[in-house]
């Protein structure tokens, strides 16, 4: 036949950028080429061919007549938004074909505010993902929790996928959270897969969801140098309410004795005031993309310097990153490699949040310096007959805390890997994927205490009764965790019909080592009993997976997903290793059916349907399914004779441990409206846990220890929710969107022990400080995860509470442990996000706020420090403490005061996470130079009747807690 | 196989019990499991989770249980369940009788497998042969023993406890039974009876270690409180063996204020087992170093109790300072309180400076004023488990409740040695009266973790007939239920076991 040239160029239809990649089919043949670079194709084709098919990622597919020898197309985008192609594990799919509850944000989705981690970036965006930031202090990251985490003493953490390399949660000194080394400006999108038809190609770790990050590659046109710059000014943004130099004063007066009142010094000291700063951020990005190489070669190479201060004194970081991608392709597409990789270089100094305590605990109205020499000048309790001149167990000076504590960690961490992707030249439907990643990292540091400060002050008597104070110590640690996967996938369309199966493999070794040191004084001075037993330890794990997946549609309306994992796990015993979690989804687009196709109004209406096992084994131990012997340490020796034997221990074990497994259900419909300027997605959902990893008594004398964690009991989590993106406005010059987002979530244990004993009350968990030994929370049959457990505090008829009364509920005449009653819960049942973007011209703003309506808090800090024994306390000083005491007049001491309801308070919050405004001045050259301004306000404002400083803590429990400071930013941003 | 993954440091059974020198420092534990909270000095690493590490240790807990609950001591501090003793309202959630009962079951699972694993077979499997032999299989003796004493406090303490020997499978979905208060009287008696021929001769093993003279010292204090543990008295043997200690070559040590300090070791001549501390090399925030630092508060110099501070935590009641008809010390030297700064009466048991404090325990090495031991934080100090001075009691009262093989004439003798040293006067054969000996047990061996079970044999702990300042929770005391004679079993255990029986009433 006879053949003849056409070639042309493809542009988006709206801002008529060249597109690069657009993939030309000759209509009904396997003829194909793409675009360069310059949007540019040609292509030889047979006379008798009429039209040509022009597909690109989140454009709408086109198909062209052939009219003459240059045929130019407009691609016109996806209704609403571009991003309409998820990645999802081991692949990817178009939004409209999920099956699975699945959130995809992208770079304009995210908060625009300068943040310093990137789950920041997505705070209050997700339906159903709950992000708390840990604390104020830099580099901290944040817990994150999707559908409210399955488990109870294994990992509720999600897994995270960092561009193919699944990261382990392991905490590795100086690096809190393992999402905290990546540059946030880097991200180009989160994938959230919520329920198990979405997550369990991840199988054995996805119990609790799956955040996958991909990060920003070239992109097509010419180079593009971004340069970003921030620079924030961060505040506390509240004291906690102590007692005024003045008030304390006159409490000490009324309620002290002569030698209590004596000790009050002529000062007015606000400490808190003393241990916080006004901390100063900046955060400088450069990257530089584009393709070479004739279009073949997209890259992205970027640095990133971060230096961020903490709001308490002496607490700073500093993290220097470089990443890099490439992702060439060879053999006409058939063969593409992806190569990434992420370094980054962390220096942290830890400030000594006892200080944080000490600052609410230490009496306002001494100075802050002595005016003596001692203790490099700072003001301390002292005792002249003890020996080390300090009054044994007091409130040490918040300040000297601080100054005369130095711990510097340094972290170097890479994640990289290498991903070649190949197309069967004989079968372009198949496809082979080997993916090799890395994930390495060394941490060292150490802690420095000059021998003058008062805290570890003549520590240690040496044999020859010389003391020895201050530390000199030392921390480090690696790891060396590697992947290996590889799938098969093959996708074919055969008239009505589409098949897309994949089937891997995967092997994932996590391996890491922890020096022990001894510890050291000041001077050098190595304290003998101190010398670790073993030097070193390198706990390893291993996992080895294949798994499976098929998605098939049916006239594109109907979408049938299966997947089957099953995992293997060095942590359990060899009969128990391996796990199997299947999952299967359906979706049926009912927008496509003919009875809804004309409907105008109605843009998207799909249903979901899913079903899925996950499995769990974060979070246990590597080895214990034997018992294993371990030799004490140098100062747990025991003295037999005239000599001392280091013991051989017995460790505890349970050999029958197994992969606990959650069964997940999920009903979904995603809708849309008015060319989806409405739309958004509702979901049901119920997750049970079984043979939950729960820490269980053990029969005495069965086992090694007396708990341990076994595969008893059940839990459940419920819950709904609901998504909604409405752009009210959208004209040429103004867009409006608004993003809201409700979940409902309502956890409950749904069995404990091996047989149900309604005398056992439940584990309890939740340590506090104020009284050794006392846990505030339980783990209850019939009730949320972690559920406080106090005592019913009795009121007077000014509504105050009176002390040590408490109702005997169970009506045996005695208050012991048997009236404890469960109230309330530290998770919301109800959450919340509301954020809303305007744009007029070159003028944006825009806000981020978040609500948790039915958490409780236990505050602490008021119930270890509001009470008259703390303040005139029998170690013969006197301290500071919460206002409180003002209203309770609690006298304190007693074993029970501090676990009354009454410290049990509603935490409930609004939070206007973030505020900004930015201006976009367009070209500042000819034809370059995008340059935008930003100004900034994060944690603007909270709303709660909780009377600590912040509503939203760890756990529920609030003690000591780093305060989030409120910050005040202002950015650059500049595109060449 | 690559799924096969194994601790670098840690090694199996196998491993640990393949050498001699493995042997000996698995017996370490089965002993250090006594003193020790953990296999990390102070504190890091527990054996026994669910209560803070601090107070995890076997003497603390026991202390606690022995000594809180009656009129030797009240404590200021507002740890979960402790006020819980003195006030009498104790549940069976008590995190420190779970606590204790959970520290004695794991010393006695620690025995069983030790015992398991040096079986003579096991031994000779092996190529351990000779005195290396002879020594393991002493420890295997030990092992018993310490067994036998643990099954001996869960006895006293929570009556019925579950039942474990050597033979229970570990690893098995078997859970163990109870077998009755007097069938585990039996027992304890049969494998003490047993250990008499077995352990090396009174006197004769290395110091720490058990000896004949500790069997027969157990024996004594078990056939003295036979009638509450079985309903049936056996004075004959309290005297028998109670005797046979005095008689194995004991003596007192000279002064009553040396018992207790930071080199108590040399006190080898009327210690007869002893938990062995350490300030650098022992290391744990129960034991000894709690001894000295929780009483020390108030205007009590630190320094000269040989510490960094004190915890302010524990102090008397009346009811002990009124058996010392002096209490200055000048004519009983055990009379030694601490009165400046304190009050007598006690209002408020969560304020140190209410009650007497006590200035027994020192880590002070002996014959000096104010030398220390080893470390200011952690004491040096052994406790005696058994010494001579309570098996001179033993036989008196043995002796006075009608137990045959003795005499009240040698009894007053050895009463009167011990007040004899205390530097108190010589009581005659007319005053030596069981109640006196129950005085005087106070006065001789308070704070030493006797007198709950005194009280109970003396029908004095519940009861009206004998109040102290807020027993049962009010301030002149009061008698509260006859059940809370013993302890609930922990309902942690309960849950885990459903074998288990309750105690009456709990």
């Amino acid at each position: 036949a006879q053949s003849r040239i056409i070639s042309g160029t493809v542009s988006d239809a709206k801002t008529h950028q060249l597109l690069f990649g657009v993939t030309v089919l000759v209509s009904g043949t396997s003829t194909a080429t793409q675009t360069d670079d310059k949007g540019h194709y040609r292509l030889a084709i047979a006379d008798s061919v009429k039209t040509l098919e022009f597909s690109f990622i989140g454009y709408a597919t086109q198909t062209a007549a052939i009219t003459g020898e240059v045929v130019d197309v407009q691609l016109v985008a996806e209704a609403a938004n571009l991003d309409n192609v998820v990645v999802i594990g081991y692949g990817a799919v178009k939004k409209k074909d999920l099956t699975g509850s699945v959130t995809m944000l992208s770079s304009k989705d995210f908060n625009q505010v300068p943040v310093t981690t990137p789950e920041q970036l997505i705070a209050g965006k997700v339906a159903g993902v709950q992000i708390m930031s840990n604390s104020g202090a830099p580099g901290s990251g944040s817990t994150i929790r999707i559908r409210g985490g399955a488990s109870l003493n294994a990992s509720n953490d999600p897994l995270i996928v960092i561009d193919g390399v699944a990261l382990s949660n392991d905490a590795l000194p100086g690096s809190p959270n393992p999402l905290s080394m990546i540059n946030p400006a880097d991200i180009e999108s989160f994938t959230i897969l919520k329920d198990a038809s979405a997550s369990a190609i991840y199988g054995s770790r996805a119990s609790n969801g799956v955040i996958i990050v991909t990060t920003k590659k070239g992109k097509p046109g010419k180079p593009v140098i971004n340069f970003n710059t921030q620079f924030t000014v961060s505040q506390i943004p509240k004291y906690l309410d102590v007692l005024s130099p003045a008030e304390f004063r006159n409490y000490v007066q009324s309620n002290g004795d002569a030698a209590q009142i004596a000790l009050m010094g002529n000062a007015g000291t606000n400490w808190q005031k003393e241990v916080y700063q006004a901390a100063v951020t900046t955060d400088n990005n450069l990257s530089l993309s584009g393709v070479a190489a004739n279009g073949r070669l997209p890259y992205r190479v970027s640095v990133g310097y971060l230096k961020q201060n903490g709001i308490v004194k002496t607490s700073e970081m500093e993290r220097k990153y470089f990443g890099f991608n490439l992702s060439p392709s060879f053999l006409d597409d058939h063969l593409k490699i992806d190569v990434n990789l992420k370094v980054a270089h962390t220096d942290t100094r830890f400030a000594n949040t006892g200080a944080i305590g000490a600052a609410v605990s230490f009496d306002p109205t001494q100075p802050i310096y002595s005016g003596s020499n001692r203790f490099d000048g700072y003001y301390e309790w002292l005792d002249p007959a003890s020996v080390s001149g300090l009054k044994s167990l007091a409130t040490l000076n918040p300040l000297a805390l601080l100054m005369q504590y130095n711990n510097r960690g340094r972290v170097l961490r890479g994640i990289g890997n290498i991903q070649v992707d190949y197309k069967f030249h004989f079968l372009p439907e198949l496809k082979a994927n080997l993916n090799m990643g890395f994930d390495e990292a060394h941490g060292i540091g150490g802690i420095l205490v000059d021998d003058s400060a008062a805290q570890g002050y003549n520590r240690y008597k040496d044999p020859n009764n010389v003391f020895h104070g201050g530390q000199n110590n030392k921390y480090s640690g690696w790891r060396d965790n590697g992947i290996i996967e590889f799938y098969l996938n093959y996708l074919k369309n055969i008239g009505d019909h589409r098949i897309d199966v994949t089937a891997g493999y995967g092997f994932y070794d996590f391996i890491s080592r922890t020096m022990n040191y001894p510890d050291v004084t000041y001077d050098g001075t190595v304290i003998p009993e101190s010398v670790p037993a073993y030097a070193m330890d390198k706990p390893r794990y291993t996992l080895i997976s294949y798994y499976g997946r098929a998605n098939y549609s049916f006239k594109n309306k109907y979408l049938l997903t299966a997947t089957l994992r099953t995992d293997g796990s060095s942590k359990f015993n060899p009969d128990n290793r391996w796990g199997v979690f299947p999952s299967g989804a359906l979706a049926w687009k009912i927008k496509e059916e003919p009875f809804l196709k004309s409907a105008a109004v109605l843009s998207d209406l799909k249903l979901r349907l899913g079903y899925g096992i996950t499995g769990q084994q974060d979070g246990i131990n590597d080895y214990d399914y034997i018992s294993y012997f371990k030799l004490s340490g140098n100062n747990a020796q025991y003295q037999l004779g005239n000599d001392f034997y280091q013991m051989y221990r017995p460790g505890g074990y349970y050999y029958n441990r197994k992969w606990e497994q959650t069964s997940n259900y999920n009903i979904g419909i995603d809708y849309g409206f008015l060319n989806n300027r409405i739309n958004g997605s509702i979901d049901v959902y119920y997750r049970s846990t079984k043979d939950l990893l729960n820490e269980i008594n053990q029969p005495a004398g069965t086992n090694f220890t007396n708990k341990i964690v076994a595969n008893i009991g059940s839990m459940e989590n419920r819950g709904i929710e609901f998504l909604l993106t409405v752009v009210p406005v959208q004209t040429k010059n103004v867009k409006w969107d608004v993003n809201f987002n409700a979940t409902y979530n309502k956890n409950k244990i749904t069995k404990l022990t091996i047989v149900d004993d309604p005398n056992f009350a439940g584990s309890l968990t939740g340590g506090i400080t104020g009284a050794t030994g006392n846990y505030i929370q339980i783990q209850s049959i019939g009730f949320p995860r972690s559920s406080f457990y106090v005592y019913q505090q009795v009121y007077d008829q000014q509504g105050k509470p009176v002390e040590n009364v408490f109702v005997d509920r169970n009506g045996d005449g005695v208050i012991n442990e048997s009236d404890l009653y469960r109230y309330k819960s530290p998770d919301p049942q109800y959450f919340f996000g509301l954020s809303s973007n305007v744009t007029y011209k070159k003028l944006s703003a825009g806000f981020s706020a978040r609500a948790n309506v039915g958490n409780y808090v236990y505050n602490n800090v008021a119930s270890a420090t509001g009470f008259q024994v703390n303040i005139l306390n029998p170690l013969g000083i006197i301290n500071n403490g919460s206002s409180d005491v003002l209203y309770t007049n609690f006298k304190g001491g007693s074993d029970k005061f501090a676990l009354t309801d009454y410290f049990i308070e509603n935490a409930s919050f609004l939070r206007m996470d973030n505020v900004y405004v930015a201006y976009s001045f367009g070209k500042l050259f000819r034809n370059t130079g995008d340059l935008k301004l930003n100004l900034n306000v994060q944690n603007l404002f909270v709303i709660t009747k909780y009377k600590g400083l912040d509503p939203e803590v760890p756990n529920g429990i609030d003690n000591n807690f780093y305060p989030r400071p409120r910050i005040y930013g202002m950015g650059l941003n500049l595109n060449f | 196989k690559k799924l096969d993954r194994l601790p670098l440091n840690d090694v199996t059974a196998e491993q640990a019990y393949s050498t001699p020198q493995g042997y000996i420092e698995a017996a370490a534990k089965v002993y250090g499991a006594f003193a020790l909270t953990g296999n990390k000095g102070p504190a890091g690493d527990p054996d026994i989770l669910g209560i803070d590490e601090g107070t995890s240790d076997f003497l603390r807990l026991f202390w606690c249980a022995q000594e809180l609950s009656t009129d030797e001591s009240v404590v200021s501090w507002g740890d979960a369940g402790i006020q819980d003793f003195h006030n009498m309202n104790w549940s069976a959630s008590n995190p420190f009788l779970t606590g204790l009962y959970y520290r004695s079951m794991y010393q006695i699972t620690l025995a069983n497998d030790f015992i398991k694993h040096a079986a003579d077979d096991q031994l000779a499997a092996k190529g351990i042969t000779g005195a290396t032999a002879a020594n393991i299989v002493s420890f295997r003796n030990e092992a018993r023993f310490l067994r036998a004493y643990q099954y001996w406090v869960l006895l006293d303490l929570f009556g019925n406890p579950p039942f474990v020997t050597e033979d229970f499978v570990m690893g098995s979905t078997e859970l163990p039974e109870q077998i009755g208060k007097e069938a585990l009287y039996q027992y304890i008696e049969s494998e003490l009876k047993d250990l008499e021929t077995l352990l090396p001769d009174s006197r004769a093993n290395e110091y720490g270690r058990a000896d004949k003279a500790a069997v027969w010292a157990l024996l004594a204090r078990l056939y003295l409180n036979a009638g509450i543990y079985t309903g049936t008295a056996d004075y004959n043997n309290a005297v028998i063996y109670s005797k046979k200690v005095i008689d194995a070559g004991y003596s007192l040590i000279s002064d009553y204020r040396n018992l207790m300090r930071a080199d108590n070791d040399k006190n080898k001549s009327e210690f007869i087992l002893t938990i062995n501390y350490d300030g650098n090399k022992t290391q744990n925030y129960g034991g000894t170093t709690f001894l000295t630092h929780a009483p020390v508060g108030g205007t009590m110099p630190a320094a000269a109790f040989g510490i960094g501070g004190g915890w302010a935590g524990i102090r008397t009641t009346k009811a002990l300072v009124n058996l010392f008809p002096d209490i200055s010390g000048n004519t009983d030297k055990r009379a030694q309180f601490w009165t400046d700064g304190q009050s007598l009466n006690i209002d408020d048991q969560t304020k140190f400076v209410q009650g007497y404090g006590i200035t027994k325990f020192k880590n002070i090495e002996i014959g000096t004023a104010n030398k220390s031991g080893a470390s200011l934080d952690f004491a040096d100090m052994d406790f005696p488990v058994f010494r001579l001075a309570e098996q001179y009691l033993i036989y008196a009262e043995a002796v006075l409740r009608g137990g045959s093989g003795g005499d009240a004439a040698t009894a007053l003798i050895y009463i009167n040695l011990l007040r004899a040293r205390a530097g108190a006067a010589p009581i005659t054969a007319s005053q030596l009266t069981t109640d006196f000996i129950l005085d005087e047990r106070g006065r001789e061996l308070y704070w030493e973790g006797f007198r709950r079970t005194d009280l109970v044999r003396y029908n004095k702990f519940t009861t009206a007939g004998y109040l102290w300042p807020w027993k049962g929770g009010t301030t002149n005391g009061k008698s509260v239920e006859d059940w809370r004679n013993i302890y609930p079993i922990p309902a942690a255990d309960k849950a885990a076991n459903p074998q288990l029986q309750q105690n009456p009433n709990y």
